[in-house]
């Protein structure tokens, strides 16, 4: 199971490559107020990118619950322990 | 997995600094640097990440010079906007620039018809519907028959209003069972309408001229529903295909975008040793090679061999392309009985010592066709990465190591995407067989007159008609060679010209001893006053070297003058394809017209038919309906009043 440095080491680069932006740290507060393109279109094919790269499953609340990098983190460490 | 783009190679270490490459070139000489990375196994992600650097890339550029390009409208009832990186990732792996437009969603019906609509400011070359199951369906007792009368609204509206390519997309079966396994039995049942309607929508698709996107069917062999659909982001967004699909479902419509524009693959070149057959020829012998007789293996190299053979029946052509002596490449062709295919089926053999790349190239060179018709399969990883280095424009399907998935993987890669299956197509095996008969009477004669006379060619002349309709828009839209201005037609533009007084339309299929080569060459002439301007000259590579041209143009003259024009004026738009009719109309006795005609290197030629005296050819022309048999063929003689000479 990933620690919480390696879950924001993938998720910055995951970010860059969506956002095709290398100037991007994504912080726990980081929220789609920060990231130009972050929009509801990118923030499903984000959820998309991050379920099949950590192999979990967001449940449809947990989804509509994610205000920000800290709430992605949470729940991707939570449904990765154990595995 | 099938769920990957299992056929392209997966992106190396290497993939991110070809992209950086790439990135790094002002568009449009950074093109073909995306195009050669969009051709590997990509997954949503980097799909997208793709699609952004190539539009940033054209953002920054002056102009937009890439060639030309397509403009896709996705219209439909549910969200879109996820479908349209891979669409054009998707097109751009055939070397297609798309420009999307999307619809407001559920309010197709409306931009389809309202002249102001933003749809209409766009000017569609292509429109895809894309309508989701719950919009169809899920209204009260809706029925199969109303439910396609309802699509089919949709289609007379496009057609009334734009004079496009329409695609639609076939209804994603989302339901589940109402009842269990016997569903049909309940009426209402949506899963069971679904896939009645799937049913009708193709008959009633072909009768209205509208291409479809079979999502239903695809998606069976790409992961299945539960990869392509969630209930979940349907609630969240209203997205009916999955985002993690989306980049298949884009590769299905940058298919559909190429087979359209003409540039589906039109040969598979064969490797012989672990690809056609077990072992090696030349090391293990006719009886040591596994092909068939009960083995598991030797079966999957006989149902790969079925598979190749069933391209063949669909038009592809097939070669050979192995390093062995020719002699040792031969004998299982020859000998062995398990093989499937045959010597005759085999259009151009090549087996020797040279590398490969060097052998697609004189395969091409020999079949008259680009090297980017050109599929090229081989088990061996080495000789891939050769011509994948070498050729990047042929196709190198990743096989598999199992021979098992050999024809699988082909099939999955869609390189030989195809909108309509005409009896040319499917009498194509014989006619390059028939080619190579041609070729030994050449070698045969001494001179080059007396092979055109032994030939004895006849080209039966007719202008364009209904029934000649596939087949026409086929030829003009896949034929890139010989091919004066590469005017791209869809059916109705065919339609117009028939209906068009000013149109002098020829469509010419040329017989001889050998066979019928089916039609070959086509013009669209438009008059004005006293010229009759060549909008389209095209004419298939197969029949080159038979003096074909000048006897069309022989032809051309006579019809010109019937319909009182007194000069043929004849138009030469450069491609990157069609080089060699360059100086066509030089050769034919044109006189350069002086001037600017649009784009650059636009050449106009003109020639005076009061003056025109006949070329002399061994060519016998006669005017026919579709002659095909021996009896159409003593009909058409019948009706035709004389040779043209």
């Amino acid at each position: 199971m990933p620690d919480q440095q390696q879950i924001y080491t993938a998720l910055n680069e995951i970010f860059r490559d969506l956002f095709d932006d290398e100037s991007i740290v994504v912080t726990a507060e980081t929220t789609a107020d920060d990231i130009e393109d972050w929009d509801s279109l990118a923030h499903i094919n984000l959820i998309t990118i991050i379920e099949s790269r950590f192999k979990i499953k967001f449940k449809t609340s947990e989804i509509e619950s994610m205000h920000n990098v800290g709430h992605l983190a949470d729940a991707i460490a939570r449904k990765t322990a154990g595995a | 997995m099938s769920t990957d783009m299992d056929w392209l190679p997966p992106p190396d270490s290497g993939w991110e600094a070809r992209l950086g490459e790439a990135r790094a070139l002002d568009w449009p000489a950074a093109k073909p640097a995306f195009e050669a990375v969009s051709k590997f196994n990509l997954d949503l992600l980097q799909t997208i990440k793709l699609d952004r650097a190539v539009s940033r890339s054209r953002q920054a550029a002056a102009s937009d010079d890439g060639g030309p390009i397509t403009k896709l409208a996705i219209l439909g009832s549910s969200t879109m906007a996820h479908l349209l990186p891979g669409i054009r990732i998707g097109a751009l792996r055939r070397g297609l620039i798309v420009d999307c437009f999307e619809g407001h969603y559920g309010m197709y019906m409306q931009e389809l018809s309202d002249p102001g609509s933003a749809l209409h400011g766009f000017q569609p070359h292509v429109i895809l519907l894309n309508l989701d199951a719950r919009h169809i369906v899920q209204q009260e007792s809706v029925s199969v028959d109303q439910a396609v009368a309802r699509i089919g609204r949709s289609w007379s509206e496009a057609k009334a209003n734009f004079n496009c390519a329409i695609i639609q997309q076939t209804l994603l079966p989302i339901f589940m069972p109402a009842i269990g396994n016997n569903d049909h039995r309940l009426a209402s049942s949506p899963s069971h309408l679904v896939e009645q309607i799937n049913t009708a929508l193709r008959p009633a698709a072909d009768a209205a001229g509208v291409h479809l996107l079979a999502i239903d069917a695809f998606m069976r062999w790409h992961g299945g529903i539960d990869y392509w659909y969630d209930s979940s982001l349907w609630n969240h967004a209203k997205q009916e295909v999955n985002p993690r699909a989306s980049h298949l479902y884009g590769e299905q419509v940058g298919r559909l975008l190429g087979a359209i524009r003409g540039l589906a693959a039109k040969c598979l070149v064969l490797d012989l040793d672990n690809t056609l057959w077990g072992g090696v020829i030349g090391d293990d012998g006719l009886e040591g090679i596994a092909l068939g007789q009960g083995a598991a293996t030797g079966e999957s190299f006989v149902e790969f061999q079925r598979y190749a053979k069933s391209l063949l029946k669909q038009g592809i052509i097939l070669a050979v392309c192995s390093k062995n002596d020719e002699a040792n490449a031969l004998q299982p062709f020859r000998e062995h009985p398990d093989m499937v295919l045959k010597v005759e089926d085999i259009a151009c053999f090549v087996a020797n010592w040279t590398n490969k790349a060097e052998n697609l190239r004189s395969i091409a060179t020999s079949l008259n066709i680009g090297l980017d018709a050109l599929v090229f399969a081989d088990d061996n990883p080495v000789e891939r990465g050769l011509i994948r280095r070498e050729l990047p424009m042929v196709a190198v399907p990743e096989l598999p190591e199992d021979p098992a998935y050999y024809a699988q993987c082909i099939a999955r890669g869609g390189y030989f995407e195809a909108l309509s299956i005409t009896a040319e197509d499917q009498e194509r095996g014989a006619l390059y067989a028939a080619n190579a008969e041609r070729d030994k009477l050449r070698d045969s004669v001494t001179d080059m007159d007396s092979y055109l006379a032994a030939l004895n060619t006849e080209l039966i002349w007719q202008p364009f008609d209904k029934l000649g309709l596939s087949r026409i828009v086929q030829l003009a839209n896949k034929t890139n060679q010989f091919n004066l201005t590469t005017t791209r037609y869809v059916d109705r533009d065919i339609e117009r010209a028939i209906a068009d007084p000013d149109a002098l339309t020829l469509q010419l299929r040329a017989k001889d001893i050998y066979g019928d080569n089916g039609v070959i060459s086509l013009i669209v002439g438009r008059r004005s006053g006293a010229d009759l301007f060549v909008e389209t000259w095209l004419m298939s590579c197969r029949v080159l070297g038979r003096q074909v041209e000048q006897a069309t143009l022989n032809l051309l003259v006579e019809r010109a003058r019937e319909i009182g024009a007194r000069q043929i004026v004849g138009e030469y738009r450069p491609t990157a394809k069609n080089g060699m009719v360059r100086d066509h109309y030089a050769k034919l006795g044109f006189e350069p017209l002086v001037g600017e005609f649009g784009a650059a290197g636009v050449t106009r030629w003109v020639l005076n038919i009061d003056d025109f005296q006949p070329t002399p050819t061994a060519i016998t022309t006669l005017k026919g309906p579709h002659a095909r048999s021996a009896a159409d063929l003593h009909s058409a003689q019948r009706d035709f009043s004389g040779p043209v000479r």
